[in-house]
């Protein structure tokens, strides 16, 4: 399964709620205001660098870029292109937290 | 403009791009930059992303509203608040931001917004 | 919408004739738009609509009329930073019409 959150973790609850229902081996895409929270500094880095032995954490950089956070990308959460996107939207069921 | 000179706050609580509230903000408070008004930004929450440095659009497509801050002075539109707690808790500081604010407190930021005459939420 | 031919090359513009894209213009773009315009570009004319264009690349927006004659005034002195002396240049308001020449966008709230 890949889960997709697009909502900022200090706005929404989408990131806690994605975090608590992927089992193990699911691949969680983080997008759009989502990207955030893979950022140092940010409290919700701390819940990613927890869930990296069991999910994989992936961000979109164009989004990461876009808001000036990609020199903040922590090391637990893996950067994708759009390319990689499709990738992963291709190999897996997609559920979105809207 | 002859007239009563009333006071504006813009209270500036998401992040750029992942929704349109950032940018309708910035085009108002220009927009309103004719009406000779007393006019505040606040920036709380994620609002405080809109003003971080080093913003690059070319990925998403979407046009890089950022350099626009620093137009605000050209405008003279000088009162920029930055909440220290909104900071704080993204792990940002004043040298992560694009232009000169005034960092205050929620408490602080309370009581400016308690001495307006108008505040505009976005 | 609509299109201006210059050069062979044909170039979008909104329904009141600001270029859709920032990219398409040219010194060629700005005689043609100037003829259009009925202004007759002088050096003067020029160091406006390259002061504009500077101003768009720094910070994203065209100008408002008094933040554009402030500025100007700042650069290029008191006697060309008045709003007499770019309306002479642009008689149909420094802002509006010089953007559309410099093929910039209107000003945010100019309407």
């Amino acid at each position: 399964m890949l889960h997709i959150v697009n909502k900022s973790p200090q706005e929404k609850n989408c990131l806690d709620a994605c975090l608590g229902v992927a089992t193990d081996g699911a691949a969680v895409l983080l997008i759009e205001d989502a990207v955030y929270a893979a950022t140092t500094g940010h409290p919700a880095a701390a819940k990613l660098e927890q869930a990296q032995s069991r999910l994989k954490l992936y961000v979109l950089r164009p989004d990461l870029e876009a808001r000036g956070m990609a020199d903040r990308l922590i090391a637990a959460v893996t950067a994708v292109d759009y390319g990689g996107f499709v990738d992963l939207a291709a190999e897996h069921t997609c559920q979105s937290w809207l | 403009m002859e007239g009563v000179v009333k006071k504006f706050m813009f209270v500036n609580r998401k992040a750029p791009y992942g929704t349109i509230y950032a940018l309708e903000s910035l085009e108002v408070v220009l927009i309103s930059a004719a009406f000779d008004q007393d006019v505040s930004l606040a920036f709380l929450d994620d609002g405080v992303y809109q003003l971080k440095k080093g913003q690059q659009t070319k990925g998403i497509e979407t046009k890089n509203f950022s350099p626009t801050y620093r137009a605000l002075d050209g405008y003279d539109i000088e009162k920029l608040y930055v909440e220290r707690e909104a900071m704080e808790a993204r792990g940002l500081t004043e040298a992560d931001l694009l232009v000169d604010v005034t960092v205050l407190s929620r408490r602080e930021l309370g009581m400016l917004m308690d001495g307006m005459d108008v505040v505009l939420s976005f | 919408m609509g299109n201006i031919d210059i050069n062979g090359k044909s170039l979008e513009t909104d329904e009141e004739g600001y270029l859709v894209n920032l990219s398409d213009w040219t010194e060629d773009t700005a005689q043609f738009l100037a003829q259009q315009e009925n202004v007759e570009l002088s050096p003067n004319h020029w160091e406006v609509i390259n002061f504009l264009r500077e101003y768009y690349t720094e910070f994203q927006i065209a100008p408002a009329v008094r933040v554009l004659t402030k500025a100007i005034g700042k650069k290029l002195g008191p006697d060309k930073g008045n709003s007499q002396y770019l309306y002479e240049l642009f008689p149909y308001g420094p802002a509006k019409q010089a953007c559309k020449i410099a093929g910039l966008p209107k000003p945010t709230g100019c309407v």
